[in-house]
């Protein structure tokens, strides 16, 4: 195994040379804010929130989709990325209907998570509140496009890890929707197995299993990961 | 198919010229107007006079004067006519044997606005009948393609192209010949050549009319492409909105293939090169080239991050070179002439001509070549003729949703890649629309960010909502609603979208805001309410 060394945030880490900047952080204890990414799934590098600073480069690089590098010099947490991070979140609350107080997710969000640890406590933004369908039909799970934030994770799951390809994305822009199939409701969707990757892998509480309330909404995310890691290895 | 046969081809058609020819411009625009009529018009009249024999009526493709058309050239005689409609055929006609066309509006080919042209990649436009591929070749055409098979290797062609100074027409003014070198030492057994023609800035309409008018000039410019990077299938991403450049090319490839020019054992080599076309669905992040391989590929129509770039991982995973439609244009007459004649046009860093559409509001609107380093004030006061009904023009924007306001203080600014990003805009693909001082600047903002904002895919945050949000700040200030609070809060969205989007949609979003916040603050100022 080849290995570079670089530096984070000063701290001198070395990682294998096909690590990403964000593997070789969290080996080194070091958090950086992600959305869109999951362990298991390929990264989109969509939510902007793992951007980092390497000196050299005059743009910011997502960590997640960026190659650890001899001698690279990453920072982390520069008071410009922290601001950054704080608007992306806040850009997000403001998108969609984000109502925690009434969320079968409460108190076990990726999004809600975020704002508390980046310090976002208020919305300077015109609250969008569009209209959102909530799709029931299927018989096991729901998915409620209010909550949804777009890091189509439950659409990498269904293809990577399922092989279905049941989600995808409609639409462009703020406009931009989940869907099933041919946009069909998800209980009509002829592909679809049931196998519950997608509600796993929702980062919010768009995607939710029928029946359950708020304070039995615990789900493991990383069985993701197991999952793809058991495969790999032929377990 | 071989090069004594190109100019066999091209001494036949010489001897068979007619005494006169009458071009009428069949682009788009002028075909809006009828000139599909006016041909048929004037080859009637031809016929009425009895002319036949002496005079021949070409349909051409655009002569760049597209405010005032439809526009019929006599050649060799020089005379142009404007405005021209079917009825005025006949008269057009008579006019030829002496006489001067009662009633038909005479223009100027000495004009500044043709006179200071310098014509590179438009060498054709207006002169030759793009649905004919032997006009083509009578001017010249395919004889770069046969020398740089023949003559040169592939490594000569790259290196011609380095030293030409070309540098990238969609915008960015990347180094052609560095990425040409690039995709040529990638390793690989397949490579592609892509030409994006999936022209969307709104008022931008050069490739357009390239493709139009002149569509076997790409094509050779990405066949000699194909023989310098060692690529053999080529994929023409045309938008939806182009149809008749997209019929136009169709037919330039079957013509081109019929002589051996395009498909296997080309011009009697071992090169093959293959081109296909691929129509656009109306996205314009699929002018973006991560987005464009993703439409060609079949999926959703959305960038991807950079690196790795299109030269070491583009259609398929294979090496990709990607160049727009101008810049493959721009190939022939470089290989043709040489390196050190394209060299010798323009200024130190950004080499040859460029096209622009010069549009909004402004006296002669159409499409213009100058040399880079002209500035902005001869465009738009010598060849454009300043603002009409005796306006002022108060400011040019280029680049169009990317680019930036340019005040008419800083009109003495050279068109050049590094001048205008040091006054805040880009060169971008060469739309160029003037604005008179009845014009607001906030209104402008407003316009250009409801088309990003309609325009952005999706993917990333910072675009998809930030737009949005800047759209909703700017129209919250032009409706007097907004207080000095808002327009902090623009300035922090303006730079946190600008620095953390994916791609150069987002990127480049906040850049008519920030340049009219720049340069025009009053109309900002003016309109907010005390807090």
């Amino acid at each position: 195994m080849s290995v570079r060394t670089l530096s984070i945030n000063g701290q001198q880490v070395s990682a294998p040379a096909e690590a990403t900047v964000l593997e070789a952080a969290r080996d080194a204890g070091i958090t950086i804010p992600t959305l869109c990414h999951l362990d298991g799934l390929s990264d989109v590098g969509a939510c902007r929130l793992c951007l980092v600073e390497i000196t050299g480069s005059n743009k910011l690089q997502p960590a997640c989709h960026t190659r650890v590098a001899e001698g690279m010099e990453v920072q982390t947490e520069t008071p410009r990325l922290q601001q950054y991070r704080r608007m992306v979140v806040e850009l997000l609350f403001a998108e969609r209907n984000h109502v925690c107080a009434v969320c079968v997710a409460n108190g076990h969000c990726e999004l809600q998570n975020l704002a508390r640890a980046l310090g976002m406590y208020h919305v300077r933004f015109d609250y969008l509140s569009p209209t959102c369908a909530v799709d029931i039909t299927h018989s096991r799970f729901g998915i409620d496009h209010n909550r949804c934030v777009l890091c189509a994770r439950c659409v990498r799951a269904c293809d990577e890890v399922e092989g279905v390809h049941t989600w995808d994305i409609a639409g462009r822009g703020v406009a931009s929707r989940v869907i099933s199939d041919l946009d069909q409701p998800w209980g009509e969707s002829t592909s679809c197995t049931a196998c519950g990757k997608c509600v796993l892998a929702c980062p919010t509480g768009a995607i939710f299993r029928r029946g359950v309330t708020v304070g039995e909404m615990e789900r493991d995310s990383a069985k993701i990961r197991f999952i793809v890691e058991a495969r790999n290895q032929r377990w | 198919m071989d090069a004594t046969e190109l100019q066999a081809i091209a001494e036949r058609n010489r001897a068979a010229r007619k005494r006169i020819r009458l071009h009428c411009c069949t682009s788009s625009g002028c075909q809006a107007s009828h000139s599909l009529l006016l041909k048929q018009g004037l080859e009637a009249a031809v016929q009425a006079a009895g002319l036949q024999d002496e005079v021949d009526v070409a349909g051409v493709g655009c002569m760049g004067f597209c405010g005032q058309g439809p526009l019929v050239e006599v050649d060799p005689d020089g005379l142009l006519f404007e405005y021209v409609t079917p009825d005025d055929a006949p008269a057009i006609v008579a006019a030829l044997s002496g006489g001067d066309a009662p009633g038909v509006a005479r223009g100027n080919l000495r004009h500044p606005f043709f006179a200071r042209q310098q014509l590179v990649v438009r060498r054709n436009g207006g002169k030759i009948d793009p649905e004919r591929i032997d006009e083509y070749i009578t001017a010249g055409g395919y004889q770069a393609l046969a020398r740089a098979l023949h003559d040169m290797t592939p490594a000569d062609v790259v290196d011609t192209i380095t030293r030409s100074g070309l540098r990238g027409r969609g915008g960015a003014g990347y180094p052609t010949g560095l990425k040409w070198a690039t995709v040529a030492k990638a390793a690989g057994e397949r490579k592609f050549v892509v030409c994006n023609g999936d022209e969307g800035d709104p008022g931008a309409f050069m490739d357009r009319s390239i493709l139009e008018s002149d569509p076997h000039s790409v094509l050779e410019g990405m066949a000699i492409a194909a023989y310098a990077v060692g690529a053999s299938q080529g994929f023409l991403y045309v938008r939806g909105e182009y149809p008749l450049a997209i019929q136009r090319l169709q037919k330039a490839i079957q013509h081109a293939k019929k002589y051996d020019l395009l498909g296997t054992q080309i011009l009697d080599t071992a090169f093959n090169f293959r081109v296909d076309i691929r129509i656009g669905a109306g996205a314009f992040v699929c002018g973006e080239e991560t987005a464009l391989m993703a439409s060609i590929e079949g999926r959703r129509g959305q960038p991807r991050p950079r690196p790795p770039y299109p030269a070491e991982h583009g259609l398929w995973g294979c090496p990709t070179l990607i160049n727009n439609v101008e810049t493959f244009a721009n190939i022939a007459p470089i290989i043709s002439n040489g390196a050190d004649w394209y060299a010798s046009i323009g200024t130190a860093k950004s080499k040859g001509t460029k096209v622009f559409a010069l549009t909004g509001n402004i006296r002669n609107n159409g499409l213009i070549e100058v040399p880079m380093g002209t500035t902005l004030r001869e465009i738009v006061e010598e060849l454009g003729g300043g603002a009409p009904d005796g306006a002022t023009v108060k400011a040019v924007q280029t680049g169009g949703p990317s680019g930036g306001c340019i005040p008419a203080h800083l009109f003495d600014t050279p068109v050049d890649y590094e001048s205008l990003a040091a006054v805040g805009s880009i060169m971008g693909s060469g739309g160029m629309v003037v604005m008179d001082d009845q014009t607001d600047m906030v209104d402008v903002a407003a316009f250009y960010m409801a088309f990003c904002m309609d325009e952005s895919c999706g993917k990333c945050i910072p675009c998809r909502v930030g737009t949005v949000q800047m759209h909703r700040l700017l129209k919250k200030i032009a409706a007097g609603n907004a207080t000095s609070a808002d327009v902090a809060l623009l300035k922090e969205l303006c730079a946190m979208v600008k620095t953390t989007s994916l791609c150069g949609l987002g990127q480049s979003a906040p850049n008519p805001v920030l340049s009219t916040l720049t340069y025009f603050p009053e109309e900002y100022e003016s309109r907010l309410r005390p807090r």
